[in-house]
């Protein structure tokens, strides 16, 4: 895992998110690669990390409950991997 | 093997397409007896430049972030480099199909240095021989000529785009090595019978044992091949193939042709599956959300005469097109069903029953060959 709560990261200026009944269609124009966001929580948590010092701030900025955190810091690592989120 | 709620989801369709398929021409260089266009004369309705460029601002708009330009030969447009410009600038990726004819050097260094561009070759043959029965005497030359000119540009990689008939089945692996030597990716896929493929699909489409040959290759090399994900009729015949594996007409995709209307996939050119226009009031993002038969295509799908089959959540009855235009109901099994029942069911669609592709803008000579598909 590259992402722990602790992490600092960002959206890749290079995605663009498309929002969609499910969550949101990522594309990322660097790779080309399309990622399917399968949550409206996980958008709005991602379209704010660049916003907290770390994935925790984020969480709780967006009011998550804590019992999710971990489903939520593997989401964003496996979009750390495609790309679509960065470590600052 | 259960569908995925993210499939659940497409199903219900989009706000916008995921990726659209427009074909910019009708005219085209080749008459390739598969053509899923009947293309080979220009439409004198083609849109203009203008048109055009208000569809890609639409595009835009609804935050398509790719399409896949075809034909007919869109690089016969006057207007082609104009239009894969003001797609660049507008975020919008393409990817356009080609059969290489007009990419000499020059054209090749102009395409290696824009941005959000992904060519393909079409190519159906290993050889010269089998290529050139299907797509035309010379196109194996002219292909591997616009090969050579993208590879000596530093164009990156390009994809060669395969066809898969009876005849190439066997050189699955030639056509790897193809690539490979090229630095190119494969992208095989699917032989339908529409446009002029509806009276060639008897002679072309694999056999039985040659789908499950498809199957097994694709198990084994299927990581770095490309397949437009259309093979997922074949998921029968075991664990799934990498893909949403799904129908996505009218919910994920859709076709532009190239006078602006919209169908609901690349492979069911006919009015049945119109939609609507682009030019429309509304435009194409009225025929999207709104039209009566993009509508119907999000409702949830009988399984009909597969219902009772126990693979029917692995290969979701196959492809709406490949039944069409062979005469089989759409809620029954694909013509190639891994099972064998696509085969039972085409005995009974009578002789010369079946739809006739429309529109035919094949070239005068190839029309006047064209016979009514007679079933043996």
């Amino acid at each position: 895992m590259t992402i722990t709560i602790d992490s600092a990261c960002e959206l890749d200026p290079r995605v663009s998110l498309r929002p969609e009944p499910f969550g949101a269609l990522a594309y990322h124009y660097g790779n080309r690669r399309l990622v399917f966001l399968r949550h409206p929580d996980v958008v709005s948590v991602v379209k704010s990390l660049g916003e907290h010092v770390s994935v925790r701030e984020a969480l709780v900025a967006n009011t998550v409950l804590e019992a999710r955190w971990p489903a939520f810091v593997s989401a964003i690592d496996s979009l750390c991997e495609s790309d679509i989120i960065r470590v600052r | 093997m259960s569908v995925s709620p993210l499939v659940e989801e497409l199903k219900r369709g989009l706000d916008a397409p995921i990726c659209l398929t427009w074909e910019l021409t009708y005219a085209c260089n080749l008459s390739c007896i598969h053509c899923l266009s009947s293309s080979g004369q220009r439409d004198p309705d083609e849109l203009t430049t203008a048109q055009a460029k208000a569809v890609l601002d639409e595009l835009r708009d609804l935050q398509v972030f790719y399409i896949n330009i075809g034909g007919g030969e869109p690089m016969i447009r006057r207007d082609f480099f104009e239009i894969l410009e003001h797609s660049g600038k507008n975020g919008i990726g393409v990817k356009f199909s080609t059969n290489g004819a007009f990419i000499d050097a020059e054209k090749a260094r102009r395409l290696a240095a824009m941005d959000y561009l992904d060519i393909q070759i079409s190519l159906d043959g290993a050889d010269a021989l089998t290529n050139d029965a299907v797509r035309g005497e010379g196109s194996y030359a002219i292909a591997r000529r616009a090969m050579d000119n993208l590879a000596a540009a530093n164009f990156g990689p390009f994809k060669i785009s395969v066809v898969m008939t009876r005849h190439n089945v066997s050189q699955l692996d030639e056509f790897k090595k193809l690539a490979d030597s090229y630095g190119a990716q494969l992208r095989i896929t699917r032989l339908r019978p529409a446009g002029r493929g509806a009276d060639s699909w008897n002679d072309l489409h694999p056999t039985n044992e040659q789908q499950r040959e498809i199957y097994n290759w694709l198990m084994s090399h299927g990581d770095n091949v490309l397949t437009g994900d259309s093979f997922f009729h074949l998921n029968a015949l075991g664990p799934a193939l990498p893909g949403l594996n799904m129908c996505g007409a009218g919910r994920v995709v859709c076709l532009i042709d190239p006078v602006g209307d919209v169908y609901a996939c690349p492979f069911v050119i006919h009015d049945e599956f119109k939609a609507g226009s682009a030019l429309d009031d509304g435009g194409f993002t009225k025929v999207w959300r709104e039209s009566a038969l993009f509508q119907e295509l999000r409702e949830p799908e009988s399984a009909g005469a597969c219902a009772s089959c126990d693979s029917y959540d692995a290969c979701q009855g196959g492809c709406m097109a490949a039944k069409f235009f062979t005469g089989l109901p759409l809620d029954g099994p694909d013509p190639e069903c891994v099972k064998g029942h696509g085969e039972e069911s085409l005995l009974s669609v009578p002789i010369l029953l079946t739809p006739r592709p429309s529109p035919d803008h094949s070239k005068p000579s190839i029309m006047t060959l064209r016979q009514p598909a007679v079933r043996v």
